[in-house]
Formats: structure tokens, sequence, C-alpha cells
């Protein structure tokens, strides 16, 4: 009757009770928006890229605690990675970083995958419209 | 930190007298009901004390009670046993969208193996339209299963009227009474069901009693063979502890079950109106009287139940919700869905089920807490600003 049964790891708890980096970028560089809500899960992730360094992350997301969690930690990932490496962050990555997830919750780091991957299609769409 | 657990239609603690009166079952009195000999004839007495106390409780006859592991058993041994009984005169069901998954899923596994089944829909409150019932009926109907009181939103269906069509068209009706039983009135005779299913841990018995009242003179197929119990309709060896703690839980909950639903219905209207004076975008889900004297159930617009729960039970309060981040299938619940509202209200959706141990404090603590994480959970959400 204590931690050892909870739903969620020490990890996971901390970032839904301390989101890091909640909120949205003004002017971003790339936007990516996953989720639907018939599956309960809406996540958007804002990005700023200086020359090619991601320098900023921000999300908001309508979720459980596994998907504010994943969000949270995947700007955390992020930020600082360039483009090529941030494009290497996996759902894996998402889980191992918060020291595992319920199998049940499994598919809340594949959205935080899909959403940052979103981002930089986005921010990659928008360079392409610049050149 | 104080729990205050507010999640009764889950499970309710086992009352301590319920305790007190199993406890000898497991040493003392720890005999077989069905050998001849002083332990077991001691063992099936209280088996057969505990039945008569739970037919008094719903105004039906000793021997038209069958003990069963539980709620979801006695749904299962109604609709499979009736089905099974009847397939000579036909193949037809009638039943809600917002049956129990107990009675849903047995409706799914019957439709699978040819029979056919209605699923009748209901209006915002969650409420069956007994003229519906009437509609559906055709020449192949055997059985009609009717949830008494929805486990939640906490509506409860105008089961005698439809008691009247079914007694009418010489249909078979069955309603899970399992939310109800000892919390709000239940007499079979006054809701004219034939079979009616409930269980012991909803109303502070144990876990693994339960029972289904079968009307003298329907017929139906036992699920389990295996043994002479209960009058060969239910094979296998008493839960004697289980079933003397039923029918303890039974005979409390006749005591006090009037004055403790006025008390909760009490407490369950502050709790509503304190979370619509105090949150906006809040709506109340299902009936707003026709509904158990101990369940709130609320959306909240903009965030996701689960969320809301985490954080409640980081305050220590236990609660329950119809979004289903935490289920396999990740569609929210049939019921809210039922009742018309969007997966997203469904999704936010808040269930509280007071119970006896409850106090106007405990009402209060919600009150102090609850705003304080919706507005946490708002500032994160992508579907506020949609909104504006």
């Amino acid at each position: 009757m204590s931690d050892v049964w909870s739903l969620y790891s020490e990890k996971v708890m901390d970032h839904f009770k301390n989101p890091r980096n909640v909120g949205e970028i003004e002017n971003p560089d790339g936007v990516g928006h996953v989720g639907n809500p018939v599956c309960g899960d809406i996540m958007e992730l804002y990005i700023k890229v200086n020359d090619g360094i991601i320098v900023d992350a921000k999300f908001k997301t309508f979720g459980c605690g596994a998907a504010i969690a994943t969000s949270s930690i995947v700007t955390e990932l992020v930020k600082g990675k360039n483009i090529k490496e941030a494009l290497k962050i996996s759902n894996k990555a998402v889980t191992e970083a918060l020291d595992g997830l319920p199998p049940l919750k499994m598919h809340c780091s594949v959205l935080a995958e899909e959403a940052l991957r979103s981002a930089i299609e986005d921010y990659l769409a928008r360079q392409k419209l610049k050149k | 930190m104080r729990r205050i657990y507010l999640d009764h239609a889950a499970t309710t603690p086992t009352h301590p007298d319920v305790v007190k009166a199993m406890l000898p079952f497991f040493t003392d009195a720890f005999g077989n009901p069905s050998s001849v000999y002083s332990y077991g004839q001691e063992a099936k007495g209280a088996v057969e004390e505990a039945r008569s106390k739970t037919a008094e409780l719903i105004g039906a006859r000793s021997e038209e009670i069958i003990f069963t592991s539980g709620g979801t058993e006695a749904d299962n041994f109604a609709l499979k046993g009736i089905a099974y009984a009847n397939e000579h005169k036909g193949n037809h069901i009638i039943t809600t969208s917002i049956e129990h998954h107990a009675v849903m899923e047995v409706c799914q596994f019957l439709e699978r193996r040819g029979f056919t089944i209605t699923y009748l829909p209901v209006d915002e409150y969650g409420l069956v339209d007994p003229n519906d019932v009437r509609k559906a009926i055709t020449a192949k109907t055997i059985l009609i299963s009717i949830i008494h009181a929805n486990n939640e939103v906490g509506t409860v269906e105008p089961v005698s009227e439809i008691g009247e069509i079914a007694k009418e068209a010489e249909v078979y009706f069955h309603t899970d009474a399992v939310q109800s039983v000892g919390h709000i009135p239940v007499n079979v005779d006054k809701l004219k069901v034939d079979l009616l299913s409930m269980s012991a841990h909803k109303l502070y018995g144990p876990k693994g009693a339960g029972g289904l009242y079968v009307r003298k003179g329907t017929k139906l197929v036992s699920l389990m063979q295996g043994g002479e119990q209960e009058k060969m309709r239910r094979a296998g060896t008493e839960n004697v502890p289980a079933i003397v703690g039923l029918g303890k839980a039974v005979e409390l909950a006749g005591q006090e079950m009037d004055k403790e639903a006025e008390r909760l219905a009490g407490l369950r209207d502050k709790l509503t109106e304190g979370l619509m004076d105090k949150i906006d975008h809040i709506h109340l889900n299902g009936h707003p009287t026709r509904r158990l004297p101990n369940n709130v159930n609320v959306s909240v617009d903009f965030v996701e139940g689960e969320s809301m729960l985490l954080n409640l039970d980081l305050e220590g309060i236990c609660a329950s919700t119809g979004s289903a981040c935490s289920s396999a299938s990740l569609e929210p619940s049939h019921v809210l869905l039922a009742l018309g509202l969007s997966p997203e209200q469904a999704h936010g959706s808040l269930r509280f089920t007071l119970g006896r141990e409850n106090s106007e404090e405990d009402m209060e603590r919600v009150l102090e807490v609850l705003p304080a994480i919706v507005t946490k959970l708002r500032a994160m959400s992508p579907l506020l600003k949609t909104q504006k």
C-alpha cells in the first residue's frame, strides 16, 4: 500500500506535477499539432530555431497524466539539439527519460514523438517557403 | 494525509459489523453447507439466513434468490440463462445504450451467436422512454434488460413502467440493480421485474458475493455445472463467509437506508451546487432529480479527467472519470456519449460517489481543491485557446 503500486513512476509524477515549458511561443518557427478528442489526447508543440538549433520549445496538452508528462519531457529533450538530432528523438527515448510508462500509456510517448516530428516538419516546410 | 474516498460506486469499505459477522465462517464455522454433519449444517443455516435477509430487502421470497460471485455473474446468468432457455421462442433482446459492461458485453456476446439485440437510446439525462421499449417488442422478443440506476451518471430509470409493458407483452424483464439495492428502495413486485442483479460490495458488504433474484417459475439455463448447490442452478461450494457478509450488509442497509439516502442527497446537492458555483464551463451529467442520492457526475470543459483525478489523488481525494485514457480502448464512456456529450466532454468527466463515512467537511475539501486544479490544467489546455 505504498509507492510501489502507484500508476506512474516518480519521474512521470514530477513532470505531471511541475510540467516544464508550458505555454506557447510567440512567432514560433514550427508548430506541431497532433492527437484528437476521441482518444482524449491533444498536444501542441511550439519550437524556436536559431541557426538550425532548437533554442526553445513549449507545449500545450489536453490529456492524461502520461500525456502531460511526455509533452513536458520532450520539450526538455529537444532543447539545444539540432534538427537532425531532434528528429532522432523516438518514443522510446521519451519513455526511457521518464523511467518508463504503464503499457496502456505507451501511446502517449508516441504522441509526443509525433508532436515533435510535426513541429519540425512545419519548421522545414516554412524554411522551404522562405527560399 | 487524510484520504477522502468518493468512489463508492466502484466499491465500498466493508462495514465493521459485516466483517465481524463473516469472521467465524473462515475458522470455527468453516464447514461445507453440503455436508450432513454439524459443521456443514451450521454453514448451511448461515447461508439460508443470509438468503432470507436478502430476499426481505427486495420484497422477494427466499427461494427466489440465487447467490453468485457478484453483480457481473448475476448479469451474465440472467442474460445468458434466459437467452439459452428461450431460444425456441425467439432470439430478440431489448436493452439500452447505457448498460454496465456486464450487461452490454453479454449482449454483444449473444449477438455474435445469433441473437438480435436492440440497444435503445436515452435522452440527454440518460432516461429511457418506456414507449421506445413498447415499440421495440416483436414476436421474437424473449428478454428486456434495463439498468435500474446507472453506475456512471446515477439516473434512475422508469423500471416499473417498463415492467408493466414487459408484463403485458409476456416478455421476461431483468434489471441490473447493483447500484440501487441498499441505497434506494428496491421491491421486485413494485418494479415488476422477473430478474434482478445485485452485488454485496456496493453496499458495504464484501467483494465476491452477489445475487440474482429469479421470479418463481422463471426458467433459466445454468452457467455452472458440477454440483447441486443453489437448487442445481449454480454449482460450486458456496462462498459462505461472503454470503454471510452480504446478509449482514443487506440487513444494515434495510435499517439505515432511508435516513442515509436523505443525508447523502444533502451532501450531493451541496457538492453539485458548490462545483457549479466555483467552476465555470462545468455541466452536471445525468438527471437533476431522478438520480441516486450519492452520485455527482460533472463534465469540466477543456480538461481531461485522468489528469484531474491524479491531481485530486495528490490531495488525498479519490474519485472516478469516464475518460478512457486509462483503458485499452481509448474511447470515452459509452454512457456519456449516449447522453449526447462530445468526446471532449466525456473525457472531461468526473464522478464523485458518496458514502457513509463522508461528511460535509469532505465536500468542502473538494470544493476547496478542485477549482485550483481545473485552473492549473486549463492553463495548459490547447482546447481553451480555440474557444476564445
